[in-house]
């Protein structure tokens, strides 16, 4: 025999049924498991953006530039394309940066350390959280957060146009509404990976009470922070794809 | 009276001081590679802007499109075999999670994209 099961692994790590396949935790690969199927439901949405998006420019019909829609930042009037979605994309980066780290202080059975970098994780995904609050309110009610504007201030349909004036494609004139799908598409994707931040700070959140109130350090390993840190860099992942196929191509 | 049919097991949850010294260092390593990669995009986005090149430049557009895609994916490798460890899993268990996803992906973009021409067509008979 050889592979595995000619090698001796120490008792306590083996699974219920006595092996340990792939030399990997039971926990960790369900965590693995769940996150294909996760994967999987967004792959779907944004294809979905795709299939929409193709269907439309073949049909002659307009599809809005993305950096020309969310055009704005906080406490300035100025037409700045892609700057504030960059800003959040770098604190999803920085915050999945601080988990890893968090995972490697873990390894090194270095409490403190854990408890330091996933409360800044915390923080990086409240900062995130608040950062689309305030984009999806803008695109609701325009820049200046009137709400009662609604019907003629929403960006999402005053920012169809080019800087210019002019449509892509030349078929619409100021003022017309853009396709439908594309917001739809826009509220759905964001908001499902928004849902996912948002569970992720709470299983971070709950886990750092853990580390603070010593139950890692009890058992012996960080594994759990691990488990956690594999659906944060997920929601991290996830986010470099919405970027590209929403913002930039 | 403390079950013993629950293990709380663990396998490579440990390593020494300076193996964390040389983690860290690919950590940080990465941090500034998927951060330039980002400044990259955005500086691309907003100076060669979709709006302005899409139908001036359709030559252009469509390489920078192929370069956004696989800046992406480069990002993606990364954080999925380094941040994630899934490059120091076994090499079976990585294929496991990777090849059935990629397989259906590739062929779930390739049958919607055909069919959205198709339908597209369609729309304008």
């Amino acid at each position: 025999m050889s592979g595995e099961a000619s090698k001796t692994i120490e008792s306590k790590v083996l699974w219920g049924g006595k092996v340990s396949p792939f030399s990997i935790s039971y926990g960790k690969m369900m965590m693995w498991i769940f996150l294909v199927s996760d994967a999987l439901t967004f792959g779907g949405l944004l294809v979905a953006l795709g299939f929409a998006r193709h269907a439309a420019v073949t049909a002659g019909e307009f599809w809005p530039s993305s950096e020309q829609v969310f055009t704005h930042f906080p406490f300035t009037h100025a037409h700045l394309p892609l700057l504030y979605v960059a800003f959040m994309t770098f604190i999803l980066i920085i915050s999945s940066v601080t988990m890893v780290l968090a995972v490697e202080a873990g390894h090194r059975m270095d409490k403190k350390k854990v408890a330091f970098w996933l409360a800044l994780t915390v923080v990086g995904g409240l900062i995130f959280l608040g950062s689309q609050v305030w984009e999806w309110s803008t695109f609701i009610a325009g820049p200046d957060g009137d709400i009662t504007t609604w019907a003629d201030n929403a960006t999402l349909k005053q920012n169809f146009f080019l800087p210019t004036g002019e449509m892509v494609d030349g078929a619409a004139k100021l003022g017309q509404e853009g396709p439908h799908a594309y917001a739809m598409f826009f509220f759905f994707i964001t908001g499902f990976h928004g849902f996912h931040v948002f569970t992720g700070v709470l299983f971070n959140f709950i886990i750092l009470m853990n580390v603070l109130g010593g139950t890692y350090e009890k058992r012996g390993h960080y594994e759990m922070v691990e488990k956690v840190g594999l659906y944060w860099h997920f929601i991290d992942l996830v986010w470099v794809f919405v970027f590209t196929f929403y913002y930039l191509v | 009276m403390e079950r013993d049919d629950i293990i709380e097991y663990s396998l490579h949850a440990h390593h020494s001081a300076e193996e964390g010294v040389k983690i860290r260092k690919k950590i940080y390593f990465v941090t500034a590679l998927l951060s330039i990669i980002t400044i990259v995009e955005v500086v691309v986005g907003v100076f060669i802007s979709r709006s302005a090149n899409e139908f001036a430049n359709p030559g252009l557009w469509t390489s920078i499109k192929i370069g956004y895609i696989a800046l992406t994916l480069i990002k993606a490798g990364y954080i999925v075999l380094v941040f994630m460890h899934l490059g120091e899993e076994r090499k079976h268990f990585k294929w496991m999670i990777l090849a059935p996803y990629i397989m259906f992906l590739l062929y779930l973009i390739f049958i919607a994209l055909y069919e959205a021409v198709a339908v597209g067509h369609g729309m304008t008979l």
